[in-house]
């Protein structure tokens, strides 16, 4: 490729990604009331996605092997606990990050 | 707002931010090498980072570097693996509302973590919520920007096993999950978000399910609507 078709491709990327982003408020502008079907959403969709999010975080995940899932079940088994228990942002993401390295790194 | 306003709102944002100060830095290094390892300079890695602004995409955008020229199926493709930002939008539309110029860069600068702490923290009084927004952006960006420049300048000389850190992005959506569950009276949306992608997930797989899930998630929350109109789901 050359540095001008890199060039297109990056810009390409980035109007696609601002797309996505942008999208709703051209559609729905400060002007205009929002509609009240899409004020229920907005109130609705937060909860869904970060179910959304967490699945896509964890969609690699392979239970063909005990490796490619332990780990990651081990590790969102102890931000649950923690986070249950101590109630800190901090230390759970800490605590379960610092936990799915050394599984990573020294036992699987 | 005043200089001190600005100090202080930046004083109460900061440390919100800290769990993904840890993991753009790392998941920034991480892009910075990657890049530097398909034989592209610094430059490439830093300059994606500033304008893409979405982790995962650049990723992508770097292999489609290496391969055919094609921008429509480049432009396809990245509607489709960030077609989640709609919903971002969506939700944030109100929120978004009567913050001046700094609208277009809180759009624009809306990625996943970004959103997540734009749309569940509740900004006491004394602190601007357009500032906030503002500057939880900017810190995020910051931070990304910052790790893919250390990574792509220095990355292969890090001194110790960083193998499973970019797993802190999971944690802290598993968190930020968690919040949500343990505060909402109603467990209907956080049900219905979670149950979509799993399903969307095995039928489609990891590469494919994102859009299949956005459009069963809304299809459930329509159908539930009825019932749900009289309710206060989120407390």
């Amino acid at each position: 490729m050359t540095l001008t078709e890199q060039i297109i491709i990056i810009a390409c990327v980035v109007l696609g990604t601002m797309t996505t982003r942008f999208l709703p408020f051209l559609i729905f502008n400060n002007d205009k009331e929002t509609p009240a079907y899409v004020k229920y959403l907005g109130y609705m969709l937060p909860p869904a996605v970060f179910g959304l999010l967490v699945v896509y975080a964890l969609r690699n995940v392979e239970f063909t092997s005990v490796e490619g899932f332990l780990p990651e079940a081990l590790a969102v088994g102890l931000i649950v606990v923690l986070h249950y228990w101590k109630k800190s942002m901090l230390i759970s993401i800490a605590g379960g990050t610092i936990f799915y390295m050394i599984l990573v790194q020294m036992v699987f | 707002m005043t200089f001190d306003e600005h100090i202080q709102t930046i004083k109460y944002v900061f440390p919100k931010t800290i769990p993904i100060m840890a993991g753009f830095t790392f998941i920034g290094l991480a892009y910075g090498i990657y890049m530097d390892s398909l034989g592209f300079g610094p430059a490439y890695a830093i300059l994606m980072s500033i304008f893409i602004f979405a982790g995962s995409m650049e990723f992508v955008a770097g292999s489609m570097l290496i391969g055919a020229f094609n921008p429509v199926s480049a432009f396809l493709l990245t509607l489709m693996i960030n077609a989640r930002h709609l919903f971002y939008g969506i939700a944030m539309l109100d929120k978004f509302k009567e913050t001046g110029k700094k609208k277009f860069y809180l759009i624009y600068g809306m990625c996943d973590e970004t959103f997540v702490i734009n749309s569940t923290e509740k900004v006491p009084k004394h602190i601007n919520s357009g500032w906030f927004m503002f500057y939880v952006t900017v810190l995020n960006q910051i931070y990304w920007v910052g790790g893919t420049t250390i990574g792509s300048f220095f990355g292969t000389a890090i001194p110790f096993n960083t193998e499973g850190i970019e797993f802190v992005m999971t944690a802290l959506f598993v968190v930020i999950f968690l919040d949500q569950w343990m505060k909402e009276r109603y467990h209907v949306s956080s049900v219905i978000g979670v149950l979509a992608s799993v399903i969307s997930l095995v039928v489609f797989g990891p590469e494919n399910f994102i859009i299949p899930a956005m459009v069963i998630i809304l299809i459930a929350l329509t159908a539930i609507r009825k019932s749900m109109a009289k309710k206060e789901v989120i407390s």
